[in-house]
């Protein structure tokens, strides 16, 4: 129990250490874009991209948070050297829009998969048969046997 | 049920697919709008696509449409690009040489940092009018391919001559530079 118990404040110690802890340079360069070659800081070698992280850099040391130097280069060179664009205002449904198509899609797969299942299992229940064609149907069998 | 169902599977699958199809007939038909620099090179007439921005060499902003009736050489240019160093200094000789005759050279400073653009101006002694596009707002209306280019503007507001697309200082493209400032000036001579 003691044991469980230190794990537990262990565990819980490293992931608040871990969303406290000051980003990296190479978690930023990820984050952000090259303004004249479109992909992300850690993947160009452009000349403004390596300005870009030395910015980051010195940022950085300098004490500046993740959300104050995206908020300085966008100033700078606008909202898209965001990678993924910002959950607010009009950008926010360049996030809604997929998860509502998403929603939209599993309902519909959903109520196909109902009625799919109802109509298997309507198929499994015979037709009752006619009363005529049942009574004709055993004298049959009893000839057969006798 | 079920093919109350299927039909609305269907009927949303063809209006995607139909939205889709929309979508990319718009993009060939309509989405195509050409930048200025291509329209030139195929000898349409041009009206230097129009721009307000901020300044780098002083305070508050400069409008294309505040130099109008002043022959241009718009160049544009950013800190970190190696020609536009080499260049710097031949704009700054053609802007002194000509500012009499009523030239004015306009530096825009394109997807660049400010103090980076503004430590470039003072290196390289540019006192010509200089404008901050970090956003890159020029770009697509103007046809920039690549840094630096340079564009030349008579004083109706009609782009003339060749857009130099590299330094204006390489051997190439001083015959084009010296030409451009001429048809700006009003002399075809």
């Amino acid at each position: 129990m003691t044991r469980a118990l230190a794990l537990c404040a262990l565990l819980a110690a490293l992931v608040a250490g871990a969303a406290t802890a000051a980003p990296s340079p190479s978690d930023l360069e990820a984050e952000l874009v090259c303004p004249v070659c479109g992909t992300t800081l850690d993947q160009s070698d452009a000349p403004i991209a390596q300005r870009m992280k030395r910015y980051i850099r010195e940022r950085l040391a300098a004490g500046a948070s993740e959300k104050q130097i995206k908020a300085e280069l966008v100033d700078q060179f606008g909202p898209g050297v965001l990678a993924e664009p910002p959950k607010s205002g009009f950008d926010l449904l360049a996030w809604l829009v997929p998860l509502g198509i998403g929603v939209i899609g599993a309902v519909f797969v959903a109520i196909l998969a109902v009625a799919w299942s109802r109509r298997r299992a309507g198929d499994a229940t015979a037709p009752e048969l006619d009363p005529e064609l049942e009574r004709r149907l055993d004298a049959e069998l009893r000839r057969f046997e006798q | 049920m079920t093919g109350k169902v299927q039909r609305v599977g269907q009927a949303i699958a063809i209006a995607g697919v139909a939205t889709l199809l929309g979508l990319l007939i718009w993009k060939v038909a309509f989405d195509n709008e050409q930048g200025a620099a291509d329209k030139l090179a195929k000898g349409e007439l041009v009206h230097a696509p129009a721009f307000s921005l901020d300044r780098l060499d002083r305070d508050g902003t400069l409008s294309l449409a505040a130099l109008k009736g002043k022959p241009l050489v718009v160049n544009f240019w950013a800190s970190w690009c190696g020609p536009c160093k080499d260049e710097a200094p031949v704009l700054q000789q053609a802007y002194e040489r000509y500012r009499k005759q009523g030239l004015v050279v306009l530096g825009v400073d394109v997807k660049d940092f400010r103090e980076d653009a503004r430590r470039f101006m003072r290196r390289y002694g540019i006192t010509y009018p200089v404008v901050y596009d970090g956003k890159g707002s020029t770009i697509g209306r103007w046809g920039l391919q690549g840094y630096p280019e340079t564009f030349f503007v008579d004083r109706t507001g009609k782009l003339v001559g060749e857009r130099i697309a590299g330094a204006v200082d390489i051997e190439r493209n001083r015959e084009t530079f010296e030409r451009g400032i001429a048809l700006a000036l009003g002399d075809p001579s």
